[in-house]
């Protein structure tokens, strides 16, 4: 699906946010300084956050003033993506319908879908009991049920470990492929950005810019992206 | 001069030290000591007299100033005790804390004849219920008619309040046996029953019911001090039941001779004369000028009075009755 | 299960000791010292049994209708930003600032029979209405604690994570999906709290239940504690019902706090959040109703008290200005020593719940007690103790102090407590993996985390105690007087008006040092 944003403009108490653009199908990075608007992207694309001006489009459809839930779009946070009273299941299951009256089939689907992200057998377990990695699992189960064309990840495995990152990532783009979707991921790491993203979007000094492929972003960062990156010239 | 200064300073110290009067304690209810009350007055006056420094205390109510006194039993501070009513004279005197006062009162104008050799009596009241002549034109006239009508009226609690608790004999002096019927007939024509007698009076004032029990003076205080004489005391045929306030000189005292003249100054001219218009009862010895306007308007009534002996027995049975009278 | 490497830290474990100490000190001390100088053992009699039970049925009522009533008024204010929203918040402190006295009138210019509701219904060729009995008695506690309630639960909404609204608002969740998804859960945690406070509260009350009860049928064990110690000198007797009026309070603290599920959400951003649930216009009109109508219950009766009070206010007596001295003094250091008393206590619950949570509730339970001890009892009590060692008029306003700290405590500890959980919840970890020191962690991590509850419960502290008219009665040595203390002696000396003067004076210096604190600790504070 295609993400239009048309002269589009947040702008809120001493902060603003430009971008003109669109992007497609695959996965985007979303890379920048902190402070930058990368996560107030999101948001607004979410529809959490008010537009002040200008279109976004999801493919031809103007969807700027939407309801959250009507977008085709899900948005994974950093953390508290679960609600710590209810199970892993009942977490999931959330995905397929908001008060959890779950046919037989979507009982086994949910089941299936958390199989399918490595949590096998957790069913009846509280996100207190899960690692972060375990949490952000069932986050991207639940999303995989909902099934949404477009799915965003706001700096989601910021706290695990390079190794389990890695692993995370290579989920993330399993799903991608299986479900052609567009993904956009926010991250402070351009390592992320170079393993499972084909472009990347530098948002700093309030402008979204627009795509470009990665490799080509980091090898001849703007030096906006070179003061945030420490004068390191491409990924480590 | 810096040498002169230094003397001065010596000499007022020592003046100070010397001239360090002694200090009579005198425990009384809290309306009492108020800037609106008797207290200030008296104290400049008596200390004009009497070489020393009259220190008022206040300590709630009379109840509460019993039970302080008991509280504090013979370690008390307090020299004289001044406040107490004849209802709680035979329990007072139970506590063995009181001496006898040794003065013949001369003079007094009590409706009722003294002869209690602890306390002396400082001035008194009759209980009556106040009503608004604006807002009720057809006052009853005794408590029978009070029961027929529909007037409803705001009263205090026996158990928290002197009014309260005059109310409570009042109508067994009247009633005697029957006073439990009584109260189950009136019951339906109060409003409410307050902790302490403010908070009956403002709700009053405020328009909350058509009668307050009170006292036959106070529409004297809204005359002389509002200039406003809406306010009347409704009088009843039966009459009315008395509330003496009374004094005492606390027996482990060690201010024997300063206390002595305290009880005496109590009945002197001067004292009775500021009583009127600051606590607002009749003074026990009436000044020589009279009584001021206002305040002869219901000064002469049937009085009611249980002797102070049976007090405390009268009062349990009363209170018994009125819980279960007003409980239903 | 990852094992904890922190140690646990003497100084917290001293200091909550010795605040909880000093509790069980002002708490059952009193208690034993009536005991000990009672000299007949006395029985309870019928009619004390029948104020037992009234006082705990009108104190459950009242707790249930506050709370009932407070939810929705919390959940509009969570999810609705209007201008006026920072006044009505304020507003919510009023009433349980208000001296009983003050607010009793202030409710009958509103509800009495020649209130304005009577008038209007006269009018309108109805009725007068008559509120005294139950209704009255109830009326007020719930005028009272409404808007402490609503305060309350109100932090709840905060503590959700506005992560958690959006994850409901992009999965379409329905609003009573919403409430029994994410807002139950925070109202299971707090509202067991809410409830056991509003129950103290009401438990003790006892010049509301005087003024509106209507009669000895609305007889609250207070008043029977208050006519033994004044009518009957019977100290047994007091300590006994004391003793009944704190076991039923422990009883209900302890089932209370056992039913109190720890909520235990993740630190999300703070700050105003968007529910996306509630955008309907059918909710929109519900919530502006709700806070409509809660402005008018509440707001009335203030009006009405500053209406009273204005007229008078040019002949206020000298003695007014020494005697607010006093009492702004009094407030101060109680507020003080009630809020040191709180973080000592909070600090050590805190450190508790990880290792021996039933300790824990134990603690906290004992920290909540101050407010079932009477009055009257707690000034007994210590007159008795200290009166063969000092002279209780020398200590009065100390005393005053320290006792007006006590009974404040519970809702410090209350403000204060959930604050610094979730400062370990938040922050703990990382504060620990940094190695951080205490004094930077205080400075760090749970300043900016407790400085909003704190300057509340400041303010709140000072406030009760600026309207506590209780033990300086007592006390209070010739010539020192509060502005209460004042106020009573107007009404006494038939002054009325005067009166009401003084009781706006009161009003507005304790609202002002109310709102001053609250202020103080919201300064600075992002969004």
């Amino acid at each position: 699906m295609d993400i239009s944003l048309n002269k589009f403009l947040v702008a809120q108490k001493g902060f603003s946010l430009a971008a003109d653009w669109t992007i497609s199908d695959g996965i985007t990075a979303i890379i920048g300084p902190s402070g930058g608007g990368k996560s107030t992207l999101l948001l607004a694309i979410a529809g959490f956050v008010e537009v002040s001006s200008g279109e976004l489009l999801f493919d031809d459809r103007n969807m700027t003033d939407s309801a959250p839930e009507d977008r085709p779009v899900t948005l994974l946070f950093q953390e508290n993506n679960l609600f710590p009273h209810l199970t892993v299941f009942q977490n999931t299951a959330l995905g397929v319908r908001a008060d959890l009256k779950l046919s037989k089939a979507d009982t086994e689907r949910v089941t299936e879908t958390l199989e399918s992200v490595g949590l096998a057998n957790m069913n009846d377990r509280h996100p207190s009991e899960l690692s972060g990695g375990q949490r952000q699992r069932v986050a991207l189960a639940r999303a995989v049920l909902r099934d949404r064309p477009v799915l965003m990840l706001d700096e989601p495995f910021a706290a695990l470990g390079p190794a389990l990152r890695h692993e995370m990532l290579d989920l993330v783009a399993r799903i991608q492929q299986q479900q052609s979707s567009t993904v956009l991921l926010v991250t402070h790491n351009p390592d992320d950005a170079m393993r499972i993203a084909e472009r990347t979007v530098l948002v700093a000094d309030g402008v979204a810019a627009e795509s470009m492929p990665t490799a080509n972003l980091l090898d001849n960062p703007p030096a906006t992206l070179i003061e945030y990156l420490g004068n390191k010239k491409g990924p480590e | 001069m810096k040498r002169s200064l230094l003397t001065a300073a010596l000499v007022t110290l020592c003046g100070a030290a010397w001239a360090e009067a002694p200090t009579l304690t005198v425990y009384t209810y809290d309306s009492f000591v108020s800037d609106w009350g008797p207290g200030p007055a008296i104290e400049a006056a008596f200390e004009e007299s009497c070489d020393c420094d009259l220190v008022f205390v206040g300590a709630g109510d009379g109840a509460a100033l019993l039970a302080r006194m008991k509280l504090e039993g013979a370690r008390t501070k307090a020299d004289v005790v001044l406040g107490l009513d004849t209802s709680l004279i035979e329990n007072a005197k139970a506590t063995g804390l009181f001496a006898e006062h040794g003065i013949q009162p001369s003079g007094l104008s009590l409706p009722v004849t003294w002869d209690d050799s602890v306390f002396l009596p400082y001035d008194w009241g009759y209980f009556s219920f106040v009503y608004d002549k604006t807002r009720l034109s057809d006052a009853p006239d005794s408590f029978a008619a009070l029961l027929e009508s529909d007037v409803n009226i705001i009263i205090q609690d026996p158990r928290s309040s002197t009014p309260g608790l005059g109310l409570l004999l009042w109508v067994k002096a009247v009633y005697g046996s029957d006073a439990q019927t009584v109260w189950e007939a009136l019951s339906p024509q109060i409003i409410t029953v307050t902790k302490g007698w403010s908070e009956a009076y403002g709700m009053f004032l405020e328009g909350e019911s058509d009668m307050v029990l009170s006292y036959t003076t106070s529409p004297a205080y809204h005359l002389i001090a509002e200039g406003d004489d809406t306010k009347a005391a409704a009088i009843f045929d039966e009459g009315h039941y008395m509330q003496i306030e009374v004094a005492a000189k606390v027996a482990g005292t060690d201010q024997e001779v300063l206390a002595d003249a305290f009880l005496e100054f109590m009945l002197s001219e001067t004292f009775q004369a500021i009583l009127p218009t600051t606590n607002w009862m009749y003074p026990a010895v009436t000044p020589s000028g009279g009584l001021p306007d206002g305040f002869d308007t219901y000064s002469t009534q049937h009085a009611l009075l249980i002797p102070a002996a049976n007090v405390e027995a009268v009062r349990k049975e009363a209170l018994a009755e009125w819980l279960s009278a007003l409980s239903r | 299960m990852a094992v904890r490497a922190k140690s646990i830290n003497p100084v917290v474990i001293f200091g909550g000791s010795a605040a909880l100490l000093f509790v069980a000190l002002l708490t059952v001390g009193p208690l034993i010292a009536l005991w000990m100088r009672a000299d007949v053992s006395t029985r309870l009699s019928g009619s004390n049994w029948s104020a037992i039970r009234f006082t705990v049925f009108q104190a459950t009522l009242s707790a249930i209708i506050s709370i009932s009533l407070a939810i929705p008024v919390a959940r509009a204010l969570a999810r609705r930003q209007f201008r006026g929203r920072a006044l009505l918040l304020t507003l919510l402190g009023a009433p349980f600032l208000l001296p009983v006295i003050v607010a009793v009138f202030g409710l009958l210019a509103v509800w009495g029979r020649s209130g304005f509701v009577s008038q209007l219904l006269i009018a309108s060729g109805g009725e007068r209405i008559s509120i005294y009995g139950l209704t009255g008695v109830l009326l007020a506690h719930v005028f009272f604690n409404l808007p402490l309630v609503a305060r309350l639960i109100l932090q709840g909404w905060g503590q959700i994570p506005a992560e958690h609204f959006r994850l409901a608002a992009q999965l379409g969740m329905r609003p009573a999906d919403v409430f029994r998804r994410l807002e139950w859960p925070m109202l299971r945690g707090i509202l067991p709290g809410a409830f056991l406070l509003v129950f103290l509260l009401c438990t003790t009350s006892f010049a509301v239940a005087l003024a509106l009860g209507g009669g000895p049928k609305a007889t609250t064990i207070e008043l029977a504690i208050y006519q033994a110690l004044r009518f009957e000198f019977d100290l047994g007797k007091a300590a006994l019902l004391g003793l009944v009026q704190f076991s039923i309070c422990a009883i209900v603290a302890f089932w209370s706090l056992r039913a109190a599920v720890n909520a235990n959400f993740g630190g999300g951003l703070s700050g105003a959040v968007k529910h996306w649930d509630a955008s309907s216009q059918v909710l929109l009109w519900q919530d502006r109703l709700v806070l409509l109508g809660v402005s008018a219950f509440l707001g009335a009766p203030l009006v009405a008290i500053l209406i009273r009070g204005v007229p008078s206010l040019g002949n206020l007596p000298v003695t007014v200005w020494p005697a607010a001295v006093n009492s702004v003094l009094i407030a101060l250091s109680s507020a003080a020593l009630s809020v040191f008393l709180a973080l000592s206590l909070a600090a050590m619950i805190d450190l508790l719940k990880s290792r021996d949570s039933r300790l824990s509730s134990t603690v906290e339970g004992f920290g909540m007690l101050t407010l079932a001890a009477s009055p009257f009892v707690l000034g007994t009590g210590l007159f008795i103790v200290i009166h063969p060692v000092a002279d209780p008029f020398a200590l009065a306003l100390p005393i005053t102090a320290l006792v007006n700290a006590a009974i404040s405590l519970p809702l410090t500890l209350r403000a204060l407590l959930p604050a610094l959980q979730r400062q370990r919840l938040v922050y703990g970890k990382l504060a620990d993996s940094l190695g951080m020191s205490s004094w930077v962690r205080f400075r760090v991590a749970i300043w900016p985390e407790i400085r909003r509850p704190l300057g509340f419960s400041t303010g709140l502290a000072a406030a009760l105690s600026m309207g506590d008219l209780g033990v300086i009665t007592l006390f209070a040595p010739p010539n020192v007087e509060t502005l209460p203390l004042v106020m009573y002696r107007l009404m006494g000396a038939y002054r009325i008006e005067d009166a009401a003067s003084v009781g706006l004076v009161l009003v507005s210096l304790t609202l002002t040092m109310f709102w001053i604190f609250d202020r103080g600790g919201r300064l600075g504070h992002q969004s």
